[in-house]
């Protein structure tokens, strides 16, 4: 599927607004991460404002969705209308949580950190698209291009 | 303070990222999906260019700021090996991660992200308290 210049433009700065708000928050620190699960021990809870200052401003961005016909670049919009809570939602997010505390690291810092070149945050990458692989080529019956949610 | 407004400051420069991409390319940013279709060279264009810009995030912030983001792995090897291959089949098993279910699914008030979220924290929050009790 070939995409516009303007979605391609769009595609870049929203990585780099991303790239940078995750830099500026701490996430891309695993020790701060693990710091902020470890809720029985030396919890640093300053972690939870990251995910309610995204959630607060993209629940702006929700409600201007909900009022427009389509997106600027788009004939519509592409969210999933899954409304089930199934078992792979459920245990692959527990396996995917298990994953974030052993190592402290989520896709989204993994990735950035990749332009930073440190030995261990890359080889979790690799890692990390090799346990993609194996479940979307092995597991899963049909590649569909549903998106997240 | 001194993490509590940087934290926040960064947050909602994430939800400005997920809000530029939904509403413009009609999208979820959501960096599992996005890095996962990747890899299946799926849409292979705009997730290059999201990813490119992902990777230009920490060098902006040297450029703002004249210092790299700090990174501290206290991991052991054969812990990150196995985290990252845990994160990567565990967000493609359910269909996201911190940014998809986390950002946009709350912000939509998606009852399967909210079970995510609460799901993907008390596994995470478990493995954290694991690891301390044996000292790793």
């Amino acid at each position: 599927m070939k995409h516009s210049y303007a979605q391609l433009a769009v595609a870049l700065v929203s990585g780099s607004v991303f790239g940078l708000g995750l830099s500026l928050s701490g996430m891309l620190n695993p020790q701060r991460v693990q710091g902020f699960l470890d809720v029985f021990g030396a919890w640093d809870p300053s972690l939870a404002f990251v995910l309610g200052g995204a959630v607060a401003v993209a629940a702006l961005g929700v409600r201007i969705m909900r009022i427009s016909s389509h997106p600027a670049f788009e004939p519509s919009y592409h969210i999933s209308t899954k409304k089930r809570i199934d078992a792979p939602l459920i245990l692959g997010s527990a396996i995917f949580g298990v994953g974030w505390g052993l190592g402290g690291l989520c896709p989204g810092p993994a990735v950035a950190l990749l332009s930073m070149g440190l030995i261990k945050p890359t080889a979790f990458v690799i890692s990390m698209v090799v346990g993609m692989q194996v479940h979307d080529r092995l597991l899963r019956a049909q590649t569909d291009t549903a998106t997240a949610n | 303070m001194d993490r509590y407004l940087p934290a926040l400051m960064g947050g909602m420069l994430i939800g400005l990222s997920a809000t530029m991409f939904l509403l413009f390319n009609g999208r979820v940013a959501g960096i599992s999906g996005i890095v996962g279709r990747l890899a299946l060279g799926l849409n292979t264009g705009l997730n290059t260019a999201f990813v490119v810009g992902l990777m230009a995030g920490p060098l902006l912030f040297h450029g703002l700021f004249g210092r790299w983001p700090v990174v501290t792995v206290t991991s052991s090897w054969p812990l990150i090996i196995c985290a990252g291959f845990l994160v990567g089949f565990g967000t493609r098993m359910g269909s996201g991660c911190t940014s998809g279910h986390g950002v946009l699914g709350l912000a939509r008030f998606s009852r399967r992200s909210v079970a995510a979220v609460v799901t993907f924290l008390a596994t995470g929050i478990a493995a954290v308290t694991i690891l301390r009790i044996v000292g790793l």
